[in-house]
C-alpha cells in the first residue's frame, strides 16, 4: 500500500507540475505584465527599474522556477485589477465556495444514493421509471437554467402568489415559502472563516444554489448506484444470501448497497473537483461571493494572476481528493489489502 | 431485387461495371439496417429526431421563416418593448411571444439565436473532431513517447471540467486579442472565434481516447500490414485505410458533444463571456432576460430557456439511441 500511495504521490505531483506549466505560460500570451501594472505617466527608465525587479529579465525557466517557488509558499502575485495579493482575496471567498461545494456534495449523496437503491430494487416501478426521466431533464437542463428556473418558483412566483385556503381549515401562503435568492445572508466570523452555516438565514440561502449545484451530481450518483445495484443483485453471493433466507433489508443494504460503494466513492471524488469548478455559474446565479465569481471577474477583465491561482487551486484540491480517495478504496474494499500483500513485492 | 439495384445502362453504350455503390445504393441499405430497424421501433427518437430536424430548419432558413429581423437595430422600437405574450391580456398578435427590453420579437430572436447556438456547436464539435481524431490516430498509431506524451495530457485535461477549461481559454484568447492590437476584428466576429476555439480545445480528449483505442486495435490487422508492405506511406495509411474504420464510435462522441457544445456556449454567454447581445444566442437571451426575472417579465428568459432545453434533450436522446443502435453488444 505504501508504494502504491508513494507512486500516486509522485504522479500527483507530476500533475501539480503541468498546471503550473499551464498556468505560467498564460503570462506569457498576454504581453508585458509591466503594462498591466503601471500608469501611463511612467517612464521608460522606471519601467525598466520594475522589469528587473519583477525579474523579467531573467530566462524563461529561471522565471518560472521562482513562480513555483513563490507559488508553493503560497504566494501568487497581485491582481493586475486590484493590486492585491491574490492569495489574499482567494482565501477570504474560500470558504463561500467550499460551504457551497460540500453542501451541495452533501445534498447529491444523500439523496442520489437512496434514488439509485430504490430504482435499482424496482426496476419496473412507476416512480422508479419517473425518476429515470426526470433524471434525463435533469441531465439535459443547463445548470445556470435550473438555478434561474428556482429563482422563478421560489422567489418570484411563491412571493406573487395568493394564500391558498384549505377547506376553511387552515391557510397556505406560499409567501412563507420563499427562499432569499441572491447572496450568502446572514454571516458568522469564527477566525477568519465566515460561514453562513450558523444563521437560519445563511441556511435558506444555501437551499437553492446547492440544489443548483449538486441536481447534476444527485443524477449521477443516481444512476449510477441503480446500475450497480442491478449487477450486484444479480450475482452469486446474493442469490447464497436469499437462500440462508436472510432479510431484504440485510441483503439489500448489508451485502448489496456495501458492494456498490467503490464506484460510488471514485465518481464522487471526481465530482468533487467538477463541483468547484461548476461553482461559477451557480455563483453568478446566486450572486453568491465565492472564488467562482472572482474567477468569472477575472477572465473578463483579463486579470491573469488571478485566473493562474485558481487554476492551481483548483488542480491542488483535484489532486488531494483523488488521493484521498484512493486510500479510501483501503478502507472499504478488503480485498485490495489481501492483494496488495500479495503482489507488494512487483508493486 | 439485384436488378433494382444495378444502374441501367444506355442503349449502345458500353456497360462499364461501377467500382463503387451509387447513392441509390447506399439508400437502399440504410433502409434495410439496423439502424433504421431500432429507429422505427422508438417513438421518443422519431420525436427527437423530428424536433432536431425543426430546429435544423430553423437554422438554416430561419431569415425566411422569422417574423422579423431581431437584428436590424433600425428596425427596433423601443415603443415595443417589454410587450407580454400574445396570449396575455397586453399582448400583440405581432409579437407571438412577447418582446424583450429592446422591443425584439422574442420568437425571431429565438430563431435567429438558435442559429447562432448551432453554427458555434457545429464549428467548435468540428475543431474538436479534427483535434482529436488527428492526436488520437497519431497517438495511436506512432505508439511509443509521443502516445504516452498525448495521453498524460489528455489525462490531466480530462481532470478538468470543460467549463473551466472553456473559461481559461476564453479568458486568454481575449487577453491576447486585447494586447495585440493588430488583428483588426470586429466584436461579434472575436466572439465567435473565441467561443469555437475555446469549446472546441476544451473537448477534444473524448476523440482522442476513443481514436486511439480504435486505431490500436486496426493498427495490427493484415490490411494495414499489407498496406505497410506495398509500401504506402505511415501518414496515407492512417488517412486511407485506418481513418474510416474508426470513425463508427467518433460519430456516437460527436452528436453527444453537439449537445454539450450548444449547453457549453449557452453557459459562456449566460456568463457574459460569449456572443454579445447585438446578435444574441439563446444563452444571450436567457443572460437578457434574467435581469427581468423580478419586474414580472418572464417570457423575456423563460422562452429562451425552454428553446434551449428542448434543443439539448433532443440531441442528447438522439445520441443515446445513435450509441445503443451502433453498440452490436446490446442488441
Amino acid at each position: 500500500m505504501v508504494a502504491f500511495i508513494i507512486r500516486r504521490f509522485i504522479q500527483s505531483l507530476f500533475v501539480m507540475f503541468v498546471v503550473a506549466l499551464v498556468s505560467f505560460a498564460m503570462f506569457q500570451f498576454i504581453g508585458d505584465p509591466v503594462n498591466q501594472m503601471v500608469g501611463i505617466e511612467t517612464s521608460l527608465a522606471e519601467r525598466a527599474a520594475l522589469r528587473e525587479r519583477l525579474g523579467l529579465n531573467d530566462p524563461i525557466y529561471v522565471q518560472f522556477w521562482h513562480y513555483i517557488v513563490n507559488a508553493v509558499s503560497g504566494d501568487f502575485g497581485l491582481s493586475y485589477q486590484h493590486k492585491r495579493p491574490v492569495a489574499d482575496m482567494l482565501l477570504e471567498r474560500l470558504p463561500a465556495t467550499l460551504e457551497l461545494s460540500l453542501v451541495s456534495a452533501l445534498f447529491s449523496l444523500i439523496v442520489g444514493i437512496p434514488m439509485g437503491v430504490y430504482t435499482g430494487l424496482n426496476r419496473d416501478g412507476f416512480l422508479a421509471k419517473l425518476f429515470l426521466t426526470i433524471s434525463l431533464i435533469g441531465i439535459s437542463l443547463p445548470t445556470f437554467l435550473i438555478g434561474i428556473l428556482l429563482i422563478f418558483v421560489f422567489s418570484v412566483m411563491m412571493a406573487n402568489a395568493p394564500p391558498i385556503p384549505v377547506f376553511d381549515l387552515f391557510t397556505i401562503y406560499p409567501s412563507a415559502l420563499q427562499l432569499p435568492s441572491f447572496g450568502r445572508g446572514t454571516t458568522v466570523d469564527i477566525g477568519s472563516w465566515r460561514t453562513g452555516l450558523l444563521t437560519t438565514d445563511g441556511l435558506k440561502a444555501l437551499i437553492m444554489p446547492s440544489i443548483t449545484l449538486g441536481l447534476f451530481q444527485l443524477t449521477l450518483i443516481m444512476r449510477l448506484v441503480r446500475s450497480e445495484m442491478l449487477e450486484v443483485l444479480r450475482t452469486d453471493y446474493i442469490k447464497f444470501a436469499r437462500a440462508r433466507g436472510l432479510a431484504n433489508r440485510a441483503i439489500n443494504f448489508g451485502h448489496a448497497l456495501k458492494n456498490t460503494l467503490v464506484p460510488v466513492i471514485t465518481i464522487t471524488g471526481l465530482q468533487v473537483g467538477s463541483i468547484i469548478a461548476f461553482a461559477i455559474i451557480t455563483e453568478t446565479v446566486f450572486q453568491w461571493p465565492g472564488m467562482g465569481q472572482m474567477f468569472l471577474l477575472a477572465v473578463q477583465n483579463v486579470d491573469i494572476p488571478i485566473m493562474a491561482a485558481y487554476l492551481m487551486l483548483i488542480a491542488f484540491f483535484f489532486v488531494v481528493i483523488n488521493l484521498i480517495v484512493d486510500m479510501l478504496y483501503y478502507v472499504v474494499d478488503p480485498r485490495l489489502r489481501v492483494d496488495a500483500g500479495k503482489v507488494s513485492g512487483h508493486g | 431485387m439485384a436488378d433494382a439495384r444495378m444502374p441501367t445502362p444506355a442503349p449502345g453504350s458500353v456497360a462499364v461495371p461501377t467500382a463503387r455503390p451509387g447513392l441509390a445504393d447506399g439508400v437502399h441499405r440504410f433502409f434495410d439496417s439496423d439502424v433504421w430497424f431500432s429507429f422505427k421501433r422508438s417513438p421518443i427518437t422519431i420525436g427527437a429526431a423530428a424536433v432536431t430536424l425543426l430546429y435544423f430548419v430553423m437554422a438554416v432558413f430561419g431569415p425566411w421563416i422569422a417574423p422579423h429581423d431581431p437584428f436590424d437595430l433600425a428596425k427596433l422600437d423601443l415603443l415595443d418593448s417589454l410587450i407580454p405574450p400574445a396570449w396575455m391580456a397586453d399582448g400583440e398578435a405581432r409579437f407571438p411571444l412577447g418582446t424583450d427590453d429592446q422591443g425584439r420579437d422574442l420568437l425571431s430572436a429565438i430563431i435567429y439565436g438558435s442559429r447562432v447556438s448551432l453554427v458555434i456547436g457545429f464549428a467548435s464539435v468540428l475543431l474538436s473532431m479534427v483535434i482529436g481524431i488527428g492526436l488520437g490516430l497519431i497517438s495511436g498509431f506512432v505508439g511509443g513517447a509521443i502516445d504516452a506524451f498525448i495521453m498524460r495530457m489528455a489525462e490531466i485535461q480530462l481532470s478538468f471540467p470543460a467549463i473551466l477549461v472553456a473559461l481559461l481559454i476564453n479568458g486568454v484568447i481575449i487577453g491576447y486579442f486585447k494586447t495585440h492590437p493588430e488583428w483588426q476584428v470586429d466584436q461579434v466576429t472575436l466572439a465567435y472565434v473565441v467561443l469555437v476555439l475555446s469549446i472546441g480545445l476544451s473537448n477534444w480528449v473524448q476523440y482522442a481516447r476513443t481514436v486511439r483505442g480504435s486505431t490500436l486495435v486496426e493498427r495490427n490487422k493484415e490490411y494495414v500490414q499489407a498496406a505497410h508492405v506495398i509500401g504506402i506511406h505511415p501518414a496515407m495509411i492512417m488517412w486511407r485505410h485506418i481513418l474510416p474504420n474508426v470513425m463508427g464510435p467518433v460519430l456516437v462522441i460527436a452528436t453527444i458533444q453537439l449537445a454539450l457544445a450548444v449547453i457549453t456556449e449557452a453557459t459562456l454567454s449566460f456568463l457574459g463571456v460569449g456572443v454579445p447581445p447585438t446578435e444574441p444566442s439563446l444563452g444571450t437571451l436567457i443572460r437578457v432576460g434574467n435581469d427581468y426575472l423580478f419586474s414580472g417579465e418572464w417570457w423575456v428568459t423563460i422562452f429562451p430557456g425552454a428553446a434551449l432545453a428542448i434543443l439539448v434533450l433532443a440531441v442528447n436522446l438522439l445520441g443515446d439511441w445513435l450509441r445503443d443502435a451502433l453498440n452490436p453488444k446490446l442488441r
